[in-house]
């Protein structure tokens, strides 16, 4: 475990390595020279040259690289083109929002979709399985920008039950967390619905109900402990939805997350403010997937067992 | 094939005539703008209703489909193909090539794809191509493990032996000999893949970073159209139905063909 442990945080390092070096390359692809860009177009050649100089922009690629890298590391991601604000400090003003409604859609779909899932699951009932099955499809087909618009259009704008966006509290966080959670909790049903199928025709429930166990103790010590493992899993891969989610999400209800400081980095073309977010984001989508693993070998004696071996 | 697979899989079909064989016979411009019909509820003439610019929605609609579903058709038949290749190579050859190329495989997955595929996009002029290479880009992973995964069970087999005992050089055995059993594999993963293919070019369309406009494409669609949804909310309504839909027909005949396959992995 411990070994596995390590071996994986060393991975890490070479793919940050990774991750940094292309978002790096990607802003070098970009039209546009830095010198000019800071004493204008006319200025002469020769000041232009001196500058270009100063900034380090007549080096190689390496050694900008390296400069960009250590300026990451400082913390420095450089300044918004239209704000000028500092691009780490904005988005450590928006990452708590953008946590805020990951959580808040995963207590919406958490318990939604094992729900669901376990009762299609336990039930075994071709028709109750097919038509959640089709629910669940259904709910990973719509598109999140659409269900968005579709739902503040019910929800706030004909009933006036909550306002359609900005920041804050509770009656802002519901809605974009409904959103949110609507592809979660499909994902979760289906694969609750499964695994919990999947347990259901193991011996040992059968011996269990053999030796005349209480369907609660059953279904509670046998079933749900068995099959909470590819649950659990599917919970920490599913992440990255919530952070893809997010950006169109956080968009259109207005909600001051990472996400919409991605887009409007986008649309405005700030540079910076586009790498930072991308950077921080699969920061955090990698170490959640790390964190996921842990867990996941934590659950599951049966791969440790393996890794052992090895 | 089950029977929710063959229904959808008719559904597809009718989709897919209707925006690609529809605009070959009827002669509608879906750009065409009308300043005497601004902003119509649907009705006889306009099924759907017409746009702010008084454009008919339902022919966007349909020539949006030929657009969005022919977008994401090309990006899942590239990421195959890219796919197709490098599982068979690095199954094949093992190894070192093979660390390599599932390690870049694991770093493309490491990403948000929707981020990452955002991130090309700003990079490339927005357009029907970036799309295009943006999500093959981020597609084309899955299959090239699951290739991967299917060739280093393959190359086990009698068969293998049999051929390199008759004299087969690597290159004949991998192209005639194992390529052609991943290909079934392949077009089910196509089937099952193309639905979120389908979500993914909406979203980067609704961003702004497809085709651009007039051009019609689902997702544009529905962000122009965003700011009347309180006044027409049928301009936002008919083009997000026509995503569902297609994902969700795509989604089923995937499902199906996964439960066929018994891949449930996937």
């Amino acid at each position: 475990m411990k070994a596995y442990l390590l071996k994986r945080i060393l991975l890490l390092i070479p793919l940050l390595l990774g991750i940094t070096l292309t978002t790096f390359s990607l802003l070098k692809r970009l039209p546009g020279d830095p010198a000019t860009g800071l004493v204008g177009e006319r200025a002469s050649p020769e000041i232009i040259a001196e500058i270009r100089k100063q900034i380090g922009a007549d080096k190689g690629f390496i050694a900008q690289y390296k400069g960009y890298l250590t300026l990451m590391m400082r913390g420095d991601f450089g300044r918004s083109y239209y704000t000028n604000r500092d691009v780490l400090k904005d988005i450590r003003i928006k990452l708590p929002n953008t946590m805020k409604l990951a959580f808040s859609a995963m207590l919406i779909a958490v318990p939604v979709g094992i729900t669901i899932g376990f009762i299609a699951g336990y039930r075994r009932d071709k028709l109750i399985s097919g038509f959640i099955t089709a629910i669940s499809i259904a709910g990973l087909s719509i598109p999140v920008f659409w269900s968005a618009i579709i739902i503040m259009l019910l929800f706030s704008l004909t009933f006036n039950l909550f306002p359609p966006s900005g920041t804050g509290g509770f009656q802002f966080i519901v809605l974009p967390a409904l959103v949110l959670s609507i592809p979660a909790a499909s994902t979760l049903a289906r694969v609750t619905m499964t695994s919990v199928a999947d347990v259901m025709t193991m011996p040992y429930v059968n011996t269990a109900r053999a030796k005349g166990l209480s369907p609660i103790k059953i279904t509670a010590v046998h079933i749900l402990r068995n099959a909470i493992i590819p649950i659990v899993t599917i919970i920490g891969l599913d992440f990255g939805s919530y952070l893809n989610g997010a950006v169109v999400t956080e968009t259109i209800f207005g909600w001051d997350g990472i996400g919409r400081f991605t887009m409007e980095g986008i649309m405005k073309r700030d540079y910076p403010v586009i790498l930072g977010c991308i950077v921080v984001s699969t920061l955090i989508f990698v170490f959640v997937n790390l964190m996921t693993d842990i867990v996941y070998q934590y659950l599951n004696p049966g791969i440790r067992l393996h890794d052992k071996k090895r | 094939m089950t029977r929710k697979g063959k229904v959808a899989l008719l559904l597809i079909l009718f989709l897919f005539l209707s925006s690609l064989i529809a605009p070959l016979f009827c002669n509608v411009d879906p750009n065409r703008i009308d300043l005497e019909s601004l902003k119509k509820s649907p009705s006889l003439v306009h099924p759907f209703g017409t746009d702010n610019k008084g454009r008919d929605i339902m022919w966007r609609v349909i020539y949006g489909g030929k657009i969005s579903i022919g977008v994401a058709v090309v990006a899942a038949l590239i990421s195959a193909g890219v796919g197709f290749c490098v599982g068979l190579v690095s199954g094949y050859l093992g190894g070192r090539t093979d660390l390599l190329m599932m390690s870049v495989v694991d770093f493309l997955l490491s990403f948000p794809s929707l981020l990452l595929a955002v991130a090309i996009s700003v990079i490339l002029p927005p357009g029907v191509y970036t799309v295009m290479i943006a999500l093959s880009v981020v597609g084309w992973t899955s299959f090239a493990r699951l290739i991967r995964g299917h060739v280093f069970t393959l190359k086990d087999m009698a068969f293998v032996d049999a051929a390199k005992a008759v004299g087969c050089g690597n290159m004949r055995i991998l192209l005639f000999h194992i390529a052609p059993l991943c290909i079934p594999l392949s077009l089910v993963m196509i089937g099952i893949k193309l639905g979120g293919f389908i979500l993914a070019e909406a979203t980067l369309s609704f961003l702004g970073l497809g085709a651009q406009p007039p051009m019609p494409t689902w997702g544009s669609m529905i962000s122009a159209n965003r700011a009347y949804i309180l006044t027409s909310p049928w301009m936002v309504f008919f083009p997000g139905m026509a995503i569902s839909l297609t994902a969700f027909c795509f989604n089923m005949l995937g499902e199906s063909l996964k439960e066929r396959q018994q891949l449930r992995e996937l």
